[in-house]
């Protein structure tokens, strides 16, 4: 049983945003025992997907959960936006795929980064991504 | 100075240290301050000192690498250095290795790359 310690909304309406939500999974990371390695990779996921709000769906929110299993805690951030969705999200999933013709390794990248990756979308209602990241047993 | 990241010249070396967070809209604007100091200097050699980044996401390592593109155009070698291990390890698990951008380990090795000898 997954339990929620605590739980922030953060509204993603302008660029700035992506830095004020990736400071705030730093800092919730780092508090909740998870290491220098993991607390890079959860933060670096959190850029990728508020970036993307932002960019591909004009914005949305960010849901950050401090949580814990009895045994170790972790951090579960969920990104909701009501977008255009993703329209081929297996090809987008492989990666190197950009409508932007940026990167195209923000979904796929943060992916591996983190311990848990959901993503739901449906073309022409949004996008939400929901990720966690555990600190070692 | 670039906005608030200082560039310090060592002969033909132009150094950027960077130190605060950058947003999207700083590091496109520091790409374009960087290649016209090196117009504006004369360099021959940029370092960039990433030390002070605790995590790179996909966007700053692009304006990194591409920074680094745009100086060799220009007749300018870049040399990345400082990128902390949890930097390189999330870069590497995402797919992005930076091809084509030279690193070194520190400011010292960086600067030998370029050779500069440092008196030990
Ligand atoms: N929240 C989103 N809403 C709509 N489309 C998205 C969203 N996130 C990602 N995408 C689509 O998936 C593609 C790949 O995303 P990503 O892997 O982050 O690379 P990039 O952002 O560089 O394009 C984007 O180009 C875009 O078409
Ligand atoms: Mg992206």
């Amino acid at each position: 049983m997954v339990e929620v310690i605590s739980r922030v909304e953060v509204p993603i309406a302008c660029e700035d945003d992506v830095v004020v939500v990736r400071r705030r999974v730093r800092v919730l990371a780092g508090q909740r025992q998870l290491d220098s390695f993991a607390v890079a990779a959860v933060t670096t996921a959190t850029s990728e997907l508020v970036r993307n709000v932002f960019v591909h769906a004009g914005g949305g929110k960010a849901i950050l959960e401090e949580v814990t299993d009895g045994t170790r805690y972790g951090l579960r951030a969920t990104f909701i936006d009501e977008g255009p969705g993703i329209d081929d999200l297996e090809r987008v999933l492989r990666g190197g795929y950009s409508t932007a013709h940026t990167m195209g390794l923000g979904l796929s990248g943060s992916r591996r980064l983190v311990d848990r990756f959901e993503i739901e979308t449906e073309p022409g209602k949004g996008t939400c991504v929901k990720i966690e990241k555990w600190a070692p047993f | 100075m670039i906005g608030s990241v200082p560039i310090l010249r060592i002969g033909r070396t132009l150094l950027l240290s960077i130190q605060l967070e950058l947003s999207d809209a700083v590091a496109e604007t520091l790409q374009n301050d960087v290649l016209l100091a090196i117009e504006k200097h004369g360099t021959s050699s940029l370092v960039i000192d990433i030390t002070g980044f605790d995590f790179v996401d996909t966007y700053v390592a692009r304006i990194l690498a591409e920074t680094s593109k745009m100086a060799r155009l220009m007749g300018t070698e870049t040399v990345i250095v400082g990128m902390r291990p949890e930097v390189a390890a999330t870069l590497v698990r995402m797919g992005y290795t930076m091809e084509g951008v030279r690193f070194a380990l520190d400011l010292d090795e960086g600067l030998g790359l370029l050779g500069h000898v440092i008196a030990r």
